[in-house]
């Protein structure tokens, strides 16, 4: 494959602006590897964030042509509009410099949706024994295999109205705990998850599912949330603040 | 805010969502049948003077409407002017009332 891509990429922070570059096209090309050459051979002074390169780490999704993604699994032949791909950071989150946003409060909502395992055994105890094929495991793997790239959290428009909403990614890991018959902290985390600023702000525009590139569906995650709520309240104990 | 506030919002908007998706078609189908033979005001309290299944119908309709319009606008208020908390729920509770109130001087005005 010849030619070149004319790649438009943000430089600067909030208030920066686009800068264009010319990159030799390869066939196979992601749009990571368009960044790391313009990096490595084209200005040195761009700032990015990757690791792995396999879709694994969660660390280099971008805004790419207007739409999150993770770059080093978007292949540029599907994403170039007219020989042309527009790169900025990350939408929802404060910019650091250049493509690189500021992950501090994606992360601290992950923290306030109580998204730690709260472990009810010890080391004394034998083997938690969870069957693979029980309504609550399949619950939970359905939403586990998230690597926190912050695509859904970018992509939603909630977050957007809403700088306080929790946002897909920690919810979806919320939902996964409640699921998890070894927790103990139940009750804390379903009230954690029903602020005003929780999962019952969701408006199920569905952007978080429509983007996610690990194809699950914090959607359905939060709507698994709004049930558990509900029959928490019912029960008659969910009134912890 | 406890568990039990937010759930019982989220209930109430999705329960009068439901209650109003039946009220509007029956309201609907009750206009477009009501002008095929014209509109008069005489006609209209003649069919709802007394009637207390009119009453209560539309009594249910208010109610629903005034209580949808309430959280609707808690949300509308927190994610287009970022007001939340004690004034934002006061406010969008008197509108509430308000509407309610003078939802059901309208119905009382036909009924009567």
């Amino acid at each position: 494959m010849t030619g070149a891509l004319r790649v438009r990429v943000w430089r600067g922070g909030e208030d920066g602006h686009f800068e264009a570059f010319d990159v030799p096209r390869h066939e196979s090309q992601t749009v990571l590897d368009v960044v790391t050459y313009i990096q490595r051979t084209l200005d040195p002074t761009l700032a990015y964030r990757f690791a792995c390169r396999v879709g694994m780490c969660g660390s280099c999704a971008m805004t790419v042509n207007g739409k999150p993604r993770w770059t080093c699994r978007t292949h540029v032949d599907r994403v170039a509009e007219g020989g042309e791909v527009e790169i900025a950071p990350l939408r929802n989150l404060p910019v650091v410099r250049d493509l690189v946003a500021d992950m501090s409060e994606f992360f601290d909502k992950w923290a306030r949706a109580k998204g730690q395992f709260a472990p009810t055994r010890t080391r004394a105890d034998g083997f938690a024994v969870v069957k693979p094929d029980s309504r609550e495991r399949r619950e939970a793997d359905a939403g586990i295999e998230c690597i926190g790239c912050a695509v859904c959290y970018s992509a939603c428009d909630v977050v957007t109205w809403n700088r306080d909403y929790l946002g897909p990614a920690a919810l979806n890991r919320a939902w996964t705990l409640v699921n998890d018959s070894r927790d103990g902290a139940q009750a804390a985390r379903l009230a954690a998850v029903s602020g005003d600023a929780g999962c019952h702000s969701c408006r199920t525009h569905m952007s978080c599912t429509e983007h996610c590139p690990k194809q699950i569906s914090p959607t359905r995650s939060i709507a698994g949330l709004k049930r558990a709520t509900l029959r928490l309240a019912l029960s008659g104990k969910g009134d912890e603040r | 805010m406890s568990v039990r506030h937010e759930v019982r919002l989220w209930v109430a908007q999705r329960v009068t969502a439901m209650v109003l998706a039946v009220c509007v078609t029956v309201h609907l189908v009750t206009i477009i049948m009501a002008v095929r033979g014209g509109l008069t005001a005489a006609e209209i309290l003649g069919r709802t003077r007394g009637s207390v299944a009119f009453a209560v119908f539309y009594g249910v309709f208010l109610l629903a409407a005034a209580i949808h319009v309430g959280v609707g606008l808690r949300n509308v208020a927190s994610e287009w002017l970022g007001w939340r908390g004690l004034g934002a729920e006061l406010a969008v509770t008197a509108f509430a009332v308000l509407l309610m109130v003078l939802g059901l001087r309208g119905v009382w005005a036909v009924y009567a």
